[in-house]
């Protein structure tokens, strides 16, 4: 599956698209096989996101995982500061990670 | 094309400018048009028959046209120097102080963001084209 | 220190206005990503792999307590309360708002600092030794000097769209603690015969995907043309460097392609023809500049003896104090290298102790070391003791300066768009690992450097021991180089063979140090035995 990725204009946060709108939590992100330049071109015009791109994924326990370990340490935040990121009390997200 | 903004007297030139291979080569041509990657040093010995030079900006992150400025004024040209291309309004105060009393952008300047631009720095730091005088110089009047 | 005065702070405060009206062009609309990007960079602002990332201006490395304390209050108010001090003695903040990038600008104006010119093709921070004015070994004070460029570096009109970012470092001793061979220009303030002072220009060095050493090309420009020289260099490599490819931008690829000769015949050329120009500021400002650096009222007769009483304490006294000038003073060295830390990282808290301490112990001035530590340039050996049990308390008194465990690495994939593999957890298993085997004081000095991509922010190709991050089909892989140096003996360090992965890497560098110990002749650091030796026994070690 593809995943179209971004940061938020004002913030700076990793977004990512839900089908309908987006999301800091890579787990709403949906499949965009196929349309991703029309949506990124769209969202981007409308300043709702910075720089958009789409990645490749795959579905694991039934949520997208990223392919590549530069997404998910962005779908995450750093690996050296796991009270940082965006599960900080799950112990066992490093696995996901890396 | 946008408009272009003058910043002197004289009556513009409305001879095409031509490249500066041509120019070298033809003794009548009053306009020349420099692109990135030519040698500015060539037209130095014809500046007194030059009215017009404009210094192409293909891409604006593209910084050779700053250094053509400011060496042909530096060589004495005082003839229109007009900014071309992509050349975007934040990029306008530094190229005034290059030299530069010209501007024809290939997307129209809001002229409020222009005030602003030309307003923007109540000093410099160094001695450029211009006749603005450094803080230096102030410093030690 | 140097004070800014209504010019500095005019222009300063002109550029934070200048930012919001770009910043806001840009949220309405007016400005495109690649429109805004080298504008926002030019400030600093990164779009990083989590947020925006704000990297803010230390000029040659110096500050005093207060502009510490806003910096510790900007990681509190705007981030989240930490910052991480880079390689080229700055610092840079993760997870910065573009909405609130302008406030920052503006609270750091009120105690002069800015984030002018820390990225983008541009004239980057000067940057400078971190023991400048404290050091019996300078002929001078190299500050005023960086601060001369640092003004006339700042909105320069004809060199701020340069094919690639130019960075500068200033010294004035022939020991380099400042990598300033492996800048694009790097200048050492020199005395010559006559007891004239001048300046040394050493043009096209860098580190990245292809690591020059640079050469010089003049050894001795007169200090009142100093700035008409390092115009007539910017010139040159504005109008002939190369701009098809980013990756061939940089000055060091001009003066390797061009030859050093015939750049050098160039700028003179050039620099002739700027004299008559009169582009050089008047003698009389670097004079003003210098009454800024003048020493603090050192204490006269200042003991000369430390209780060595306590062991862990004296450990420290070896490790991290330096030689001074003044006799009853050192150079005391904050590492921000805990064993299992992030290298460079401190949090609001330890800015805000450092500076205390600076105000109490060092006459209000901290260093920031292009090796990511901090320095009180100027302590009172009597004052040490109390120094180190308020570092201490609060997790800055790892006496490990210099060793195994003070690795430069820069943020990697934990925290970088461009890198390849993570940089900051081999850090902190190499450190964890050597902590734990007790060799780390044995060893002796030993720079270790890591990289997580080819860009090198982590100074690989110049360390005893470097580390270099690729991506091997997805999966993170590390290369060991072997006898870089970035010093007056400045090398550039060599691949052993075939890369690890990130457990085997930790191994590998214990294996190095293995080879060390045997092969180790009295008193040689770990890159004598290896330029005596050469690279054979280590590999033999390694890949046998």
């Amino acid at each position: 599956m593809r995943l179209l990725t971004g940061n938020d204009l004002k913030t700076g946060a990793v977004t990512w698209w839900t089908g309908s709108d987006w999301s800091i939590h890579v787990e709403d992100a949906a499949d965009v096989a196929g349309s991703e330049d029309e949506i990124a071109r769209r969202e981007e015009a409308a300043r709702r996101v910075n720089s958009p791109y789409a990645v490749d994924a795959e579905l694991q326990d039934g949520s997208p995982r990223p392919s590549h370990i530069k997404e998910r340490v962005r779908a995450l935040g750093p690996t050296v500061r796991p009270d940082l990121t965006l599960k900080p009390a799950d112990p066992e997200i490093g696995n996901w990670v890396i | 094309m946008a408009e272009t903004l003058r910043y002197r007297d004289d009556q513009p030139v409305d001879h095409p400018a031509v490249t500066v291979d041509a120019f070298v080569d033809q003794s009548n041509a009053q306009a020349v048009r420099i692109e990135p990657g030519d040698d500015t040093r060539e037209l130095l010995p014809h500046l007194q028959r030059l009215a017009l030079v404009e210094v192409n900006f293909p891409a604006f992150g593209d910084g050779r046209g700053y250094s053509s400025a400011r060496m042909l004024r530096e060589a004495g040209y005082e003839g229109e120097l007009r900014a071309v291309g992509d050349v975007l309004v934040d990029q306008l105060a530094y190229m005034r102080r290059c030299g530069f009393d010209a501007f024809e952008p290939d997307q129209q300047f809001d002229m409020d963001d222009v005030k602003a631009a030309f307003e923007r720095w109540p000093e410099v730091y160094q001695n450029a084209a211009d006749d603005r005088t450094p803080i230096w110089t102030k410093r030690h009047p | 220190m140097y004070k800014y005065d209504q010019y500095d702070q005019a222009m300063v405060d002109a550029r934070v206005e200048e930012f919001r009206d770009q910043a806001r062009r840009r949220l309405e609309g007016k400005l495109t990503e690649d429109q805004f990007k080298p504008l926002r960079l030019m400030n600093g602002l990164y779009l990083q792999l989590h947020a925006y990332m704000l990297r803010v201006a230390i000029p040659y490395g110096t500050l005093n307590s207060q502009q510490m304390h806003a910096l510790a209050d900007i990681a509190d108010k705007y981030d989240r309360g930490y910052g991480h001090f880079t390689t080229r003695q700055n610092i840079q903040y993760n997870w910065i708002k573009l909405e609130d990038a302008g406030d920052i600008l503006a609270d750091l104006a009120k105690v002069e600092m800015h984030a002018i010119q820390t990225s983008g093709n541009c004239i980057r921070n000067i940057s400078s030794d971190h023991f400048a004015g404290a050091t019996a070994d300078e002929v001078v004070d190299p500050r005023p000097y960086a601060e001369l460029l640092r003004q006339w570096s700042s909105f320069h009109p004809e060199f701020s769209y340069l094919p690639r970012k130019f960075k500068i470092a200033v010294i004035a001793s022939d020991t380099d603690r400042a990598a300033m061979r492996l800048h694009d220009i790097g200048i050492q303030i020199v005395e010559n015969d006559a007891g004239e002072l001048g300046a040394a220009f050493y043009v096209g060095g860098g580190m990245g995907r292809t690591p020059m050493i640079a050469p010089c090309i003049n050894p001795f420009v007169p200090l009142d043309r100093l700035v008409t020289y390092a115009e007539a260099c910017l010139r040159v490599y504005n109008r002939y460097g190369r701009r098809d490819n980013k990756y061939k931008a940089r000055i060091k690829i001009l003066v390797h392609e061009m030859g050093a000769e015939e750049y050098t015949r160039q700028v003179e050329a050039e620099y002739a023809h700027l004299l008559e120009e009169g582009v050089e500021p008047p003698f009389a400002e670097l004079e003003r500049i210098r009454t800024y650096f003048e020493d603090p009222l050192f204490e006269a007769g200042a003991g000369d003896e430390i209780d060595r009483s306590d062991p862990d304490f004296a450990v420290w006294v070896d490790r991290n104090t330096v030689a001074h000038k003044e006799t009853g003073y050192v150079s005391a060295v904050i590492s921000l290298k805990p064993v299992g830390g992030i290298p460079g990282d401190a949090t609001a808290e330890q800015m805000r102790l450092m500076a205390d301490l600076a105000k109490d112990y060092s006459f209000d001035e901290l260093r920031v070391m292009h090796t990511q530590n901090i320095v009180l340039p100027h302590v009172r050996k009597a004052d040490l003791h109390a120094l180190w049990t308020a570092l201490d308390e609060a997790g800055l008194g790892s006496p490990n300066l210099d060793t195994v465990e003070d690795i430069i690495a820069c943020p990697g994939l934990d925290y970088c768009s461009l890198a390849n593999a993570r940089s900051i957890p081999i850090a902190q298993r190499i450190s964890e690992r050597f902590a734990a085997n007790g060799k780390t004081g044995t060893l002796g000095e030993l720079k270790l450097k890591i990289s997580g991509c080819i860009n090198a922010c982590g100074h690989h190709h110049a360390g005893h021991i470097g580390i270099l991050g690729v991506d091997r089909k997805g999966v993170e892989n590390y290369q060991l180089l072997l006898g870089g140096s970035e010093a007056q003996d400045a090398s550039l360090a060599k691949i052993t063979g075939p890369g690890f992965s990130e457990d085997g890497i930790v191994d590998a560098v214990e294996t190095v140090t293995t080879v060390f110990e045997r092969e180790r002749q009295d008193g040689e650091r770990f890159l004598d035995t290896y330029r005596r030796i050469g690279m054979n026994p280590f590999k033999e070690a390694l890949y046998g």
